[in-house]
C-alpha cells in the first residue's frame, strides 16, 4: 500500500484537519511534559477505576465529539444554503453526513448519558462505587478507542460514506470498496463491547448495591431510568454485534449474508440493524427522561408528580421498544399486514410517553419554580419534544409514511425527539449535577445566553424541515432545487445560532473554572432532594463515610428533616476500596491496534493485537488483587475537612 | 473482585474448552464433511442446544441458588427467551410476509403492495 492511499489526499478541508490534528496533538504533548504532568495522568485518569473520574471522562469525550459532529453539521448547513459554491463534493457530503449520524448517537449522545449515570447512580443509591470498577474502566476505554478509530478514518483510509445506517448492499464490499466502511464496523464493534459491559455493570449495581434499606419503588428516577435503560441495553447490543459481526465477515473474509450475489439478503442487515437501532434510540431518552424528571422535581421543589406512573411508563416504552423496528422500513414494500402491526405498536407507544409528559407537567402545576439554567433546559424540552413526538405518530402511519419516508419532515423529526430529548437533557443534567463533579456551579448568566442561542437556534434550525420535506426535499441531498432554497438558508442560519450557543456553553465552563465561587456545602442548589446532594463537595473518593438507613423516596429530605448526615462519627468502619489499575487502558489499546489491523485487512496486525488482548485477558484472570482499606482516622480526616467541621 | 481463594476455575475452564470444541466440530460440519445438508444442519441445531446449555450451566449461574440465598434466574431467562422468540419470529414475520422467496421461476409478489424497494426475492431462507 501507497502512502498517498493511507492518507486521505486532495481535499483542503481533510489538510486543515490533518494540519490541526498534528498542532493540537503536539500542543497536548508539550504542555504534558512541560508540566511534568505524565504522571499525573497516569496515576489519576488514565488508571483510575472510580465511578466519578470515568464519569468526567466519558463527559469530556462526548464534548469533543459533539463540536466534532457539530462541525460536521455546520459544513453540510454551509453547503446546501450555498450549494452552488461546491463547498463540499458529493462523495465529501456522504462522508460527512455518515459521520455526523454516527458520531452524534453512538460517540456523543450515549456515552454523554453513561458519563452522567457514572457519576450520580451510584450517589443516588448509597454505594461506594459501581459493582465492577474494573469492567467500568474497561467500558469506558472500549469506547474511547473506538472513537478513536472511527475517527481517524477522515485522514487514514477515509470515511464511511453509506450513511448511519449503513444499509446492504451500498455498505458491502462490492459497492464499498476499501477501508472506509470497515471503520464503521470496527468502531462500532470495539465501542460496543464497552456499552454492553456498562449495560451490566448498572444493571447489577442498582440491583444490588442500594443503600440499607431502599426498595426498588424508592429509588430517583434518574437511577429507574438507569437500570431500565441497562435492560435495554443488555438485550439490544448483542443483535448490533452479531450484525456487524457479518457484515465484517461479508466485507473482509467474502461471505454474503447481506450481498446481492450468493443468496444474500440485504435487507436483512435493515431489519438487524433496526431491531437493535429501535432500541438504541430508547437508550438514549430513557436517561433522558429521568434527568428531566430529576430537575424539574427539584425546581419546581415539590415531589416528582406520579411516580409509580412514570416508572411504570418508562418500563413499558422498553418493552414496546424491541416491537416496532419496521417502522424505520415500512417502504421495504413487506406487505400492508406487517406495516399495519407495526405501525399500531409504533402509535402504542405514544401512550406512556404521554403519561410521562402529563406528570411533567403535574409536577410544575402550582410549584414555585427556581429558574435556573438547568431548570430551563428541562422546561424547553416539553413544548420542543412534544413537536418531535406528535410527528413521530405522523410517520408511525404506515400509509402517510410513503409520502415521508427518507425526506427532511423525517429529519426535522428525529432532530427534534433526539436534541430537544437527549442533547437538552445533557445540558440540563451537566449544569445541574456540574457542582458535584467540579465543586463550583456553571455562570448562570453566561449558561442563559448559551440557552437561549441554542434552543432558538434549534428551532429555526429544524422547524423549516418538516416544510421542506413536505415540498419534497429528500434527505441525504448534497444539492437543492431553487423551491428549497429560502427554507434551507433560515435552516442554516439556526444551526449557527446552535453553534454559537455551543461556543458560549464552552467558553462558560472555562470561564466558571477561573471565576465561580467554590461550593462550601453538598447540596449546591439548595433544594437537593435525592442522595447525592448529602455528600459533600468535592465528593470523597469513596462516596458516603457512612450509609444511611433509607426509609422514604426523596432520602435526603429526610435526611434533613431528621438533623442527619453521611458522616455520622460513631458508626465509622474502614472502608472497602478497589485498587487503580492500568490493565483495561493497555488491554483496549492492544484491542484497537486488533481493530485497526482489521479495518486495513492487514490479518498479522490483526491476530497479534487480539492476541495481545488475550494476554491481557489471562493476566486479568489470575490477578488477585483485593483492594484496599480506608481507615477511620483517614475518613474523619477528609470528611472534616470537606465539611468544614 | 470474586473469587477470595486462588483456586483454578475448573469448571470455567472445562467449559471454555467445550464450547471451543463445539465450535470447531461445528465449523468442520459446514465446511470439511461429506454430510447431507439435512445431517448438517440437524447436527448443528443439536450442538447448538448443547452449547446454550453449557453456557448456562458453567458460566451463567443458573446453579447458583445452591450456593447462596439467590434462587434460579428464572426472570432473565424468560426476558432472554422472550427477545430470542422476537428476533427469530419477528424476522421471519417481516421478512417473508408477503413475499414469495421462489428461485425457481416467477419472481411474483403475492401483494400488489410491494411496488419495489432494493429487496426482492434474492434469498430463499432467513438463518444462514
Amino acid at each position: 500500500m501507497q502512502l498517498d492511499e493511507f492518507f486521505v489526499t486532495g481535499e483542503p478541508l481533510i489538510y486543515a484537519g490533518m494540519v490541526s490534528i498534528v498542532l493540537v496533538s503536539a500542543a497536548i504533548l508539550f504542555i504534558l511534559t512541560y508540566f511534568k504532568k505524565w504522571g499525573w495522568l497516569w496515576r489519576e485518569w488514565l488508571t483510575t477505576v472510580d465511578h466519578k473520574k470515568i464519569g468526567i471522562m466519558y463527559i469530556l469525550s462526548a464534548l469533543a465529539m459533539l463540536f466534532r459532529g457539530g462541525a460536521d453539521a455546520l459544513m453540510m448547513r454551509t453547503q446546501l444554503a450555498f450549494p452552488n459554491m461546491n463547498f463540499l463534493n458529493a462523495q465529501h457530503y456522504d462522508e460527512i453526513f455518515t459521520t455526523h449520524g454516527t458520531v452524534m448517537i453512538i460517540f456523543m449522545a450515549m456515552p454523554f448519558l453513561i458519563g452522567l449515570m457514572n457519576v450520580i447512580v451510584p450517589l443516588q443509591i448509597g454505594a461506594r462505587d459501581v459493582a465492577f470498577p474494573y469492567l467500568n474502566a474497561l467500558s469506558f476505554w472500549s469506547f474511547l478507542f473506538g472513537a478513536m478509530l472511527f475517527n481517524i478514518s477522515f485522514v487514514i483510509g477515509g470515511s464511511p460514506d453509506a450513511g448511519w445506517t449503513s444499509y446492504t448492499p451500498l455498505a458491502g464490499a462490492a459497492m464499498s470498496p476499501g477501508p472506509g466502511q470497515n471503520f464503521y464496523l470496527m468502531g462500532l464493534q470495539l465501542s460496543g463491547i464497552g456499552t454492553l459491559a456498562t449495560g451490566v455493570n448498572f444493571m447489577v449495581t442498582i440491583l444490588k448495591m442500594r443503600a440499607p434499606g431502599m426498595k426498588m419503588f424508592q429509588m430517583p428516577i434518574f437511577t429507574w431510568s438507569t437500570l431500565i435503560t441497562s435492560f435495554i441495553i443488555v438485550f439490544a447490543f448483542p443483535i448490533l454485534t452479531v450484525a456487524l459481526a457479518l457484515m465484517t465477515l461479508d466485507r473482509v473474509f467474502g461471505a454474503q449474508f447481506f450481498t446481492l450475489t450468493g443468496e444474500g439478503m440485504p435487507m436483512m442487515w435493515a431489519n438487524l440493524f433496526w431491531m437493535w437501532g429501535h432500541p438504541e434510540v430508547y437508550i438514549v431518552i430513557l436517561p433522558a427522561f429521568g434527568i428531566f424528571s430529576e430537575v424539574i422535581s427539584t425546581f419546581a421543589r415539590k415531589q416528582l408528580f406520579g411516580y409509580k406512573a412514570m416508572v411504570w411508563a418508562i418500563i413499558l416504552i422498553a418493552g414496546l421498544s424491541f416491537l416496532v423496528w419496521v417502522h424505520h422500513f415500512f417502504t421495504m414494500g413487506a406487505g400492508a399486514f406487517v406495516n399495519s402491526v407495526f405501525s399500531i405498536s409504533t402509535m402504542l407507544i405514544a401512550v406512556p410517553t404521554g403519561v410521562k409528559i402529563f406528570n411533567w407537567l403535574g409536577t410544575l402545576y402550582k410549584s414555585r419554580i427556581n429558574n435556573t439554567v438547568a431548570m430551563m433546559w428541562s422546561l424547553a424540552f416539553i413544548p420542543s419534544f412534544v413537536l418531535g413526538g406528535i410527528t413521530g405518530v405522523m410517520l408511525g402511519m404506515a400509509s402517510a409514511d410513503y409520502q415521508f419516508h427518507n425526506s427532511y419532515f423525517l429529519v426535522a423529526h428525529f432532530h427534534y425527539v433526539l436534541i430537544a430529548g437527549t442533547v437538552f437533557a445533557c445540558f440540563s443534567g451537566l449544569v445541574f449535577w456540574y457542582p458535584k463533579m467540579f465543586g463550583h456551579k456553571l455562570n448562570e448568566t453566561l449558561g442563559k445566553w448559551s440557552f437561549w442561542f441554542f434552543v432558538i437556534g434549534f428551532h429555526v434550525c429544524f422547524f423549516p424541515q418538516y416544510f421542506a420535506g413536505l415540498d419534497g426535499m429528500p434527505r441525504r441531498v448534497f444539492t437543492i432545487i431553487p423551491e428549497w432554497m429560502p427554507l434551507n438558508i433560515i435552516s442554516t442560519v439556526g444551526a449557527f445560532g446552535m453553534g454559537i450557543g455551543f461556543a458560549i456553553f464552552i467558553f462558560t465552563v472555562v470561564y466558571s473554572y477561573r471565576y465561580s465561587e467554590r461550593e462550601k456545602t453538598g447540596d449546591s442548589w439548595g433544594d437537593g432532594r435525592t442522595l447525592e446532594w448529602a455528600t459533600p463537595t468535592p465528593v470523597p473518593f469513596y462516596n458516603f463515610a457512612t450509609v444511611p438507613h433509607v426509609n422514604s423516596q426523596d432520602v435526603y429530605m429526610s435526611l434533613k428533616e431528621e438533623g442527619k448526615t453521611t458522616f455520622e462519627e460513631d458508626e465509622l468502619e474502614p472502608i472497602h476500596m478497589p485498587s487503580n489499575t492500568g490493565q483495561p487502558f493497555i488491554m483496549m489499546a492492544f484491542l484497537f491496534i486488533a481493530s485497526f489491523g482489521v479495518v486495513f485487512e492487514w490479518m498479522w496486525m490483526a491476530i497479534a493485537g487480539l492476541a495481545a488482548g488475550i494476554v491481557m485477558m489471562i493476566i486479568r484472570s489470575f490477578d488477585y488483587d483485593e483492594g484496599f482499606h480506608v481507615e477511620v482516622d483517614e475518613i474523619k480526616r477528609t470528611e472534616r475537612s470537606t465539611r468544614g467541621l | 473482585m470474586a473469587g477470595h481463594n486462588k483456586r483454578i476455575p475448573t469448571q470455567h475452564v472445562v467449559g471454555f474448552v467445550l464450547s471451543i470444541a463445539l465450535t470447531l466440530l461445528a465449523t468442520w460440519a459446514a465446511l470439511g464433511s461429506n454430510l447431507s445438508t439435512m445431517w448438517i444442519i440437524s447436527g448443528i441445531m443439536i450442538l447448538a442446544v448443547i452449547q446454550a446449555g453449557i453456557q448456562l450451566f458453567m458460566f451463567m449461574h443458573v446453579v447458583e441458588f445452591e450456593s447462596q440465598n439467590g434462587h434460579v434466574p428464572w426472570n432473565m431467562m424468560f426476558h432472554g427467551a422472550v427477545l430470542a422468540a422476537i428476533i427469530v419470529a419477528g424476522s421471519l414475520f417481516t421478512m417473508s410476509f408477503g413475499f414469495t422467496h421462489n428461485h425457481d421461476g416467477d419472481h411474483q409478489h403475492e401483494q400488489h403492495e410491494n411496488d419495489g424497494q432494493e429487496q426482492h426475492d434474492n434469498g430463499e431462507h432467513e438463518g444462514h
